[in-house]
């Protein structure tokens, strides 16, 4: 029965050690840094340190929602960050055709939907492509989304002219920094994405198949579930969440920096995923991720803002992402448990 | 008078009442085995005997508990496969560890590879590699990848690196599961020449016709525990067998049968599936198979000896390379178990853990995981619908588990199987395969597993049953169909199911059609 009760709160724990670290993190900046919860309303817009983490976090929170269903199949999608910067190059592109000829003047005003569905379909395609490498040929995902991740800064670079394109598209902008509802345009983009996501697989079989696939792909095949189908789905969505975090990092520097953009935040979407306490091929949790972000991103502001040196920021980071993932590994714990119980052997 | 002197002088390796407990297993319980100078000695049993314990305590890959090994008369002990190598020990494993992209020569030699000024001699590495291997009566070029050649070939290459690294003892562990016959019998030429030799021969196979064509002695295990050495050409097939599936030899040996295997058959029920010439090269030689709703039929034979192989071939997961598969008349491609599902097919497979359930999930979602994937990703069931699934299955079934939401892998052997057998019933099939359902489960969980077969065959569905235990398919079916060294062999109905008959199919030498 005591298995039980255990088995009961291990859902339970998956999700508290994530939570309980940014209440700490929270906690210490509500003694520590005056003003931190002070949010403020000015024309009708909200402002704050919050809504800041939450509205600088809101890339790597995309990336994290496409990311946690990779991971929960069982893989992992590094090019994530290429993607961004591809789908940026594009839009920009879109914006300004004649810009890398060294044509300065603006042509007519692209439409909107053009500036942002030919990034979106290009991310999609970006995400076939690994979807393809992964679940028909069967190659690592660890290769095989590197291929992209190397390659995609170089496609994103030769779109630019090795330029950093700056442009004016007021409409556009919107999406990187506008408001709406008082809220900065990317959290809404965000909580749009997270409630469309969470429906679509917990409202739905799809949750349960990918669970399923990355639990045992074995077992899923046997039972019918499109287990191809599924994980090249899966990689889509991921390029589509990252293409998505593009043009919102693209929209709000008014630039598409190939170089740059999105440059190592696959390696914070991953991080934010496993400290979100999803895993590695099996159960996933959406706001786990979500709340994995915002510990990332909370952090880096709350270092910024104690003026800690930047160049220690990193160090910093690794130390508590690698603290809470010690947390959630349940030998860890066991181990640790034990060791202060008196060294009693634990009973397994 | 110096016989006995003669032979201790040429045993090679004596092991002697060596036991090896896991938790919860003795996996070894006071085993002898006893290796002979010049000898191939075959090592038998069935699933679960301890033959590959015994071959990882020989080498050092576990500690023993207790007993000796004694090593050309001198205690032997072996704390890792290293050591193993430089007594003179070799090991080939069913999975050929060779790295594939070097060539031949590189193979043999790597990890000791002969230096000339600083440097890898190639001149002579190639030439001790074509030397050694033509001492296998091989003539192959040795410079060319591995890769470019027949399996059997990598296999005779691996056992040329063996010996050349040591050459006293050589233990084979089911060398010839993916050989075709000639390459068995390129296979067995070598074994003959090393045994000339003077080499030591531990050979382990499930194929009856291989034991009996190469082997000087046989030591039988059975479920850890010793149960004898016997010279080959004294020890009858059946005798060989009851001592596998541990029956007693002396009531099957003499009340042989042979004329009553083919029997009337009195079918009940329409034909549901028949099966013509269904075939796959490499694994199951074609066969003819029917089944009727409202049946069950056993598939009985040793491990190894195609019933899987059937199985997965029905099921969709292997594709066929030949024959047909008429579905209630109609012809039917199954090519993948989704087609398999499709047409109301569902499948209980041997391995439990890695291809039956999924440990993560619980009790609920594993239960309707198949009903769901059959409706698709939209047609989601509701919780309240999954969670009346699984009560249901979990009081029809009597699935011991504290609720629905417990992982599947906090459950015993036996209700996890009754969980995928739960599964498959809420897709309400026509047609269920059972392979091995009541393996590694106690006895009480089997009995239910099994009264639950008969049940469900009652209500018009047709099953195929797969057991390695010959009581129980006998109990449970109403067909059997007897299989060896994959091939289908004979079909028991009736009065002619039983053990001996059974037993003597297996052991007959000449297939009976």
């Amino acid at each position: 029965m005591s298995q039980v009760q255990w088995l009961r709160s291990e859902n339970f724990q998956r999700m508290l050690w994530p939570v309980m670290a940014l209440v700490c993190i929270l906690l210490f900046n509500f003694f520590f840094t005056p003003g931190f919860f002070h949010i403020e309303i000015k024309d009708g817009r909200f402002f704050g340190s919050l809504v800041d983490i939450a509205n600088r976090a809101a890339p790597v929170m995309l990336l994290a929602i496409g990311m946690t269903l990779v991971f929960a199949t069982g893989g992992v999608d590094l090019s994530v960050g290429a993607v961004m910067a591809i789908s940026g190059a594009i839009a920009a592109t879109v914006i300004r055709p004649d810009y890398v000829k060294g044509i300065l003047e603006y042509g007519d005003v692209q439409p909107l939907f053009f500036v942002l569905s030919i990034p979106l379909i290009f991310s999609l395609l970006a995400g076939l492509w690994n979807g393809l490498l992964v679940a028909v040929i069967g190659i690592q995902p660890i290769i095989a989304t590197l291929i992209l991740m190397v390659a995609g800064r170089g496609i994103a670079q030769l779109i630019t002219q090795g330029q950093i394109v700056v442009f004016i598209h007021e409409p556009f902008q919107y999406i990187g920094s506008g408001f709406l509802f008082g809220l900065p345009f990317p959290i809404i983009l965000v909580l749009l994405t997270f409630v469309v996501t969470y429906l679509l697989t917990r409202r739905t079989g799809l949750g349960l198949f990918i669970e399923a696939i990355g639990a045992n792909s074995i077992a899923s095949r046997f039972m019918g579930i499109r287990e191809r189908l599924i994980t090249l789905s899966v990689y889509i969505f991921s390029g589509f969440c990252a293409g998505l975090a593009g043009l919102i990092v693209c929209a709000d520097i008014k630039a598409a920096d190939a170089n740059n953009a999105g440059l190592f935040l696959e390696l914070d979407a991953i991080a934010a995923v496993i400290i979100g306490g999803t895993m590695w091929g099996g159960r996933f949790t959406i706001f786990g991720s979500i709340v994995g972000t915002l510990i990332i991103q909370s952090l880096t502001t709350t270092i910024l803002t104690r003026g800690v040196a930047p160049e220690v920021t990193l160090v910093f980071k690794a130390f508590v992402i690698i603290l809470v993932a010690l947390i959630q590994s349940e030998k860890f714990r066991r181990i640790f448990s034990s060791r202060m119980a008196g060294k009693k052997v634990p009973a397994s | 008078m110096e016989q006995n002197q003669m032979d201790q002088k040429n045993v090679l390796i004596d092991i002697k009442r060596v036991s090896k407990a896991f938790p919860g297993v003795l996996a070894l319980d006071q085993v002898n085995l006893c290796l002979r100078r010049g000898e191939v000695h075959g090592l038998m049993g069935e699933n679960g005997a301890g033959k590959s314990t015994l071959i990882k305590v020989l080498t050092g890959l576990y500690p023993r508990d207790t007993g000796e090994i004694l090593f050309e008369g001198e205690p032997f002990s072996l704390s890792s496969p290293q050591e193993a190598a430089d007594h003179g020990l070799s090991t080939l494993y069913q999975e050929i560890n060779l790295i594939p992209a070097l060539s031949v020569a590189e193979n043999i030699y790597i990890g000791r590879e002969p230096m000339r000024f600083g440097r890898i001699d190639w001149k002579q590495i190639n030439g001790d590699a074509s030397l050694a291997i033509r001492k296998l009566d091989l003539d192959i070029d040795v410079t060319q990848p591995v890769s470019s050649y027949s399996v059997a070939i990598q296999q005779l290459v691996a056992i040329t690196r063996a010996l050349e690294i040591s050459a006293k003892v050589l233990i084979l562990d089911e060398p010839t599961s993916s050989l075709d016959l000639a390459e068995v019998a390129q296979l067995f030429k070598v074994i003959r020449k090393l045994k000339e030799d003077g080499i030591g021969i531990l050979f382990v196979t499930h194929f009856i016709d291989q034991v009996y064509q190469i082997t000087d002695r046989i030591t039988v295990l059975r479920n850890g525990a010793f149960i004898g050495e016997y010279e080959t050409q004294k020890l009858p097939r059946i005798e060989l067998i009851a001592h596998m599936l541990g029956k007693d030899p002396e009531t099957f040996s003499l009340e042989v049968t042979t004329g009553k295997t083919q029997q009337e058959k009195t079918q009940t029920g329409q034909t549901l599936l028949e099966v013509k010439q269904l075939e796959r090269k490499g694994s199951m030689t074609a066969f003819d198979l029917v089944i009727n709703k409202g049946e069950v039929l056993g598939l009985a034979g040793l491990l190894g000896s195609g019933r899987t192989e059937t199985a997965r071939l029905l099921f969709g997961i292997d594709r066929s390379t030949g024959g047909t598969i008429m579905l209630e008349g109609e012809e039917t491609v199954i090519s993948s178990p989704r087609k398999a599902v499709s047409h109301l097919f569902a499948f209980c497979p041997e391995n439990r853990k890695e291809e039956g359930i999924i440990e993560d999930l619980t009790v609920r979602e594993n239960i309707i995981l198949a009903l769901q994937a059959r409706q698709g990703i939209f047609r989601s069931l509701s919780g309240r619908r999954q969670s009346e699934i699984a009560d249901k299955y979990i009081k029809l079934l009597d699935i011991k588990t504290p609720s629905d939401a417990q992982a599947v892998k906090n459950l015993s052997g036996g209700n996890q199987q009754k969980v995928i057998i739960a599964r498959w019933l809420a897709t309400d099939p026509g047609f269920l395969i059972l392979d091995e359902p009541t393996r590694g489960i106690d006895v009480g969980a089997k009995a239910e597993i099994q009264k639950l077969i008969l049940g469900l065959s009652e209500d018009g569905l047709a099953i195929l049953f797969i057991s390695s235990e010959l009581e129980e398919v006998i109990a449970c079916c109403d067909r059997i169909v007897v299989l060896r060294d994959r091939k289908v062999l004979s079909e028991l109905s009736g009065e002619a199911m039983e053990e001996a008959n059974i037993m003597q199919v297996i052991a007959s030498k000449d297939v009976i059609q």
